[in-house]
């Protein structure tokens, strides 16, 4: 049997090359051919197009990326931190000749002519779900993995590709998300209207558009508030972006972000980012398979995948998904409108489902606007229940991964930290990394907690002179004290409910994604 | 080229309470000989790559290791430890402690020497030899040899 592998470390001067010689070792006793490429500090002597072509299976031994791992698209690999491979190098080669016959049967069962060469496999059959069943698959190797594992159950895969998007994402949610909160601290409600632009207690800000204004005609608090709203605005494309890459590898990243930046762009928000991005990875895994001569497929790789996966996706992004979303928010919209003056409860609910189906997404931004256009109107029990249903999702979630921590990952946990602050200060995005991990669970649950909290508002007929801003404009907040309690009820809820739906059919909680570069998972 | 190891950075009767202690004791020789010039610097920049992962490998081994820029010339400092020191390996302490200090910017050269130096430790003959050697010259030859007419 032909191996090639390929050997990296943190500092790429000692276990790259331990690996290697333990790798040709191990590879020669059981009477195989191996070729490595160490990926060190000494520089890498390339494996050869033709030295990837014929081999039967692929070895990445690394704990930091693989450089061009798209070399080795579709063919059987096995992925492991380069300790194992040091330590246990026969476990691999007898890994990388499960890898290959299991890619081979794939190819007899699915009925691959002759002519059709091994790379048509779907490959890597068996390889990734033994690499997580040991544990193995941690560290940088595995995040991008063109995890096609014909063994490893489909909703196993599709949360692997959404957690390493929600990975990356979450410290964009974190400092963005801070930042904005410790704006409204500083600045107080009024902060974001000052800098967006819009009406505060009578008198109109327009927007800054020239960010030399900005300390002027905002103050720190503004430069605060506009540093974390970049940051937020990114939330999205990086989403969209690194779910095509967990897919797709590499090539994912350009039609991922597009589509990301697209969602926002059309108000489909993270929903509409996360339909992208898995949308634009299986794009890109069909443009891989269309076959070309070998003098146009370099051309293909360079150019054409790139280029065609995101003219592809943008063209769905904008027109056929763009335009049915805008229609639909108006449909809401007229929709609540006619509803002025029907039972305030029911209203008040209505409008906490809608605060945390997407978060930020068209639904909540009707719902939200609805609440601004009350307190325009003098209406202001409906912005009270807005901005509370609002302030649930991060909250409840918080409270969630303190209660059951086992139920959540790493990367989960650390974002409950986060999200106190950012529920607190009615940034409902806080939520958005655990609704993208497991959108089936998590969505209904802190609907009916914001749903609930939305109700009581209106029951106790709490009130908001203030559009943003959370618990630190509780100043603006009429009947203060019953407020409060009706979020805290519509968090008990929230939590309780996305507790209970993560206990049944509960999965292992398996980090699909890494732990970011020079970060431990402890 | 100057030598990668001289008798002065081996110590046989390496004597450490834990892994930051013995790649203390190791860095200090460096630092003597002026192969490290800032102790401290280079200790904290193996102590981060320690931190991302462990160094030790089964079988007895620890390798300690940084690019750092506060190494002048490619480096291998050797310890040899009765009581063993923990170095994270699965199957218990390291008797062998290899200290690899390469510059920031090593020229490629350098850094194959080091990098051939690693594949020999994955051979357990080697592993036996660096036992068995009775002194500190001993164990110069020996790593000499291996990296082969250097």
């Amino acid at each position: 049997m032909r191996i090639v592998a390929v050997t990296a470390c943190p500092t790429g001067i000692a276990h790259t090359y331990m690996a290697a010689e333990a790798l040709e070792q191990a590879a020669a006793e059981a009477g195989h051919h191996i070729v490595v490429e160490t990926q060190g500090a000494a520089g890498a002597v390339r494996l050869s197009a033709a030295q990837v072509a014929q081999a039967d299976a692929v070895i990445f031994a690394a704990d930091t990326e693989i450089q061009d791992r798209e070399r080795f698209a579709a063919k059987p690999v096995v992925i492991a931190p380069v300790q194992r491979a040091i330590n246990h190098p026969r476990e691999l080669i007898s890994r990388a000749e499960e890898a290959a016959e299991a890619a081979a049967g794939a190819a007899t069962a699915e009925g691959t002519g002759p002519g059709d060469a091994p790379e048509d496999v779907t490959a890597g059959a068996g390889a990734d779900g033994t690499a997580e069943d040991r544990g193995a698959a941690v560290g940088g190797p595995a995040h991008g993995a063109p995890s096609e594992g014909a063994g490893v159950h489909p909703a196993t895969r599709l949360r692997q590709w959404l957690m390493t998007g929600v990975s990356y994402m979450i410290p964009f949610v974190a400092a963005g998300g801070i930042l904005i909160a410790l704006a409204f601290m500083i600045g107080g409600a009024e902060v974001a209207v000052k800098v967006d632009g819009g009406t505060w207690q009578g008198r109109t800000y327009p927007e800054v558009t020239d960010l030399s204004e900005l300390v002027d005609r905002a103050g720190y608090a503004g430069v605060l508030f506009k540093i974390g709203a970049t940051a937020f605005s990114m939330l999205v494309p990086i989403l969209a972006g690194f779910i095509a890459y967990a897919i797709a590898d590499r090539p994912g990243l350009v039609p991922g972000v597009v589509s990301g930046l697209l969602a926002v762009a059309t108000g489909a928000g993270f929903l509409g980012g996360l339909a992208g991005g898995l949308l634009a990875g299986a794009v890109v895994t069909a443009l891989r398979r269309i076959h070309l001569p070998r003098a146009a497929a370099g051309v293909m790789t360079v150019v054409g995948i790139p280029l065609v996966s995101t003219l592809v996706m943008g063209l769905l992004m904008i027109i056929v998904i763009g335009e049915p979303i805008a229609a639909a928010q108006r449909g809401l919209t007229d929709w609540l409108d006619g509803l002025s003056g029907a039972n305030a409860i029911l209203l008040g609910a209505l409008l906490g489902l809608m605060m945390a189906f997407d978060m930020g997404g068209p639904v909540n931004k009707v719902a939200y606007t609805f609440g601004v256009a009350g307190l325009a109107s003098g209406d202001l029990e409906v912005m009270a229940a807005v901005m509370a249903a609002g302030m649930v999702p991060p909250l409840a979630l918080a409270l969630a991964t303190v209660v059951r921590r086992a139920l959540f990952t790493d990367s989960e946990r650390k974002a409950g930290e986060a999200a106190w602050l950012l529920g607190a200060s009615f940034i409902t995005e806080g939520a958005i990394p655990f609704a993208a991990a497991d959108p089936l669970r998590v969505i209904p649950s802190i609907m009916a907690g914001s749903a609930v909290t939305g109700a009581l508002s209106m029951a106790v007929g709490a009130t908001s002179r203030a559009p943003h801003g959370g618990l630190w404009v509780i100043g603006l907040i009429g009947n203060p004290a019953l407020y409060l309690a009706a979020i805290a009820a519509g968090v008990l809820v929230g939590a309780a409910c996305v507790l209970v739906a993560k206990h049944f059919g509960r999965r292992p909680v398996l980090e699909g994604a890494p732990t970011l570069p020079g970060t431990t998972s402890r | 080229m100057p030598d990668l190891i001289t008798a002065d950075f081996v110590d046989l009767d390496l004597e450490a309470a834990d892994r930051h202690e013995a790649v203390r004791s190791l860095a200090a020789r460096l630092a003597a000989a002026d192969r490290v010039t800032d102790l401290d610097g280079f200790l904290a920049d193996a102590r981060d790559r320690e931190e991302q992962m462990p160094t030790g490998i089964e079988g007895g081994i620890g390798i300690p290791h940084a690019r750092s820029v506060h190494v002048t010339l490619p480096t291998l400092a050797f310890g040899r430890s009765a009581d063993g020191v923990d170095f994270g390996a699965a199957d218990g302490p390291a008797d062998l402690v290899f200290l690899i200090a390469a510059p920031a910017g090593g020229h490629a050269e350098h850094l194959d020497i080091l990098a051939s130096i690693a594949r020999r430790l994955v051979h357990v003959s080697f592993r036996q030899a660096l036992r068995r050697a009775v002194d500190a010259q001993a164990v110069v030859d020996l790593i000499n040899k291996e990296v082969g007419g250097r």
